[in-house]
């Protein structure tokens, strides 16, 4: 199960109708709590690096993902998923996903947005212990409806 | 010399998100690693010995790639080693 506060979930959401008809990135801090799952604790915005296919196609630069997890760090936080958009295509991974996904633990956060329009938002957790024997594991998601954290930043795309 | 472990690999360094080698070169403190933490192996190697493709190493703020040395470039131990699997994809219409 994912977990994370509302006002965090409508701010990827939110991401993906920014950025259409082009794709979202970004990176979900948190914690993994052993047996209930990763608890998202801020987010932040990355750059897409595709700029030579961005509605279809997303990368975060490495550098980038450095100082993202330097910051987690220095916050007793860890890299605990990702998350983009699907510009008007269904909020499923895809084979490109499922190819280029190598954080085995995290969670895999993807918004369908249709039309400028964020509409189904699921997470796929990224189970297995290596290459050969990954695999994505569909996963509720709990949104604390009551609580905001104000915590999405901007990434230093 | 100090490297930084992404979440994922934690699971084969005792949870360690810092660990700390010994190592003339980027190449010896990975040999370092994998010795210590033999697990590891497999997840940053390919059957050849070579780094997978998809795992990044940075020495500093340098991707070791493009280091004229690459995994031969002489490390101090003040230097900080990061290991970072790369994040892509996107949906599957062209």
């Amino acid at each position: 199960m994912l977990r994370l506060d509302y006002d965090l979930y409508q701010a990827l959401r939110a991401h993906g109708e920014e950025t259409y008809p082009n794709e979202c990135c970004g990176v979900l801090l948190g914690k993994h709590e052993p047996g209930i799952g990763n608890h998202v604790q801020q987010i932040v915005r990355a750059g897409n690096t595709r700029t030579d296919s961005a509605h279809n196609r997303y990368h975060i630069a490495p550098v980038e993902l450095i100082r993202i997890q330097r910051q987690a760090r220095s916050q007793s936080l860890d890299i605990v998923g990702f998350y983009h958009s699907h510009p008007d295509h269904p909020a499923q991974w895809s084979q490109t996903d499922f190819a280029e996904a190598h954080w085995l633990g995290c969670s895999y956060v993807i918004t369908s947005v249709e039309h400028g329009k964020a509409v189904l938002t699921n997470s796929f957790q990224l189970l297995g212990t290596s290459e050969e024997d990954k695999r994505f594991h569909d996963e509720s998601i709990e949104i604390n409806l009551a609580a905001t954290t104000a915590q999405t930043q901007e990434g230093q795309a | 010399m100090k490297i930084h472990i992404p979440t994922p690999l934690r699971t084969y360094t005792g949870g360690l998100e810092t660990v700390s080698v010994s190592g003339a070169t980027v190449h010896g403190a990975l040999v370092q690693l994998t010795t210590t933490y033999p697990e590891l192996k497999a997840n940053l190697f390919n059957a050849d010995g070579k780094l997978r493709s998809f795992v990044n190493v940075y020495l500093n703020e340098d991707d070791i790639r493009y280091l004229p040395e690459k995994e031969a470039a002489p490390t101090q131990d003040s230097d900080e080693l990061t290991i970072i699997p790369s994040i892509a994809g996107g949906c599957c219409c062209l």
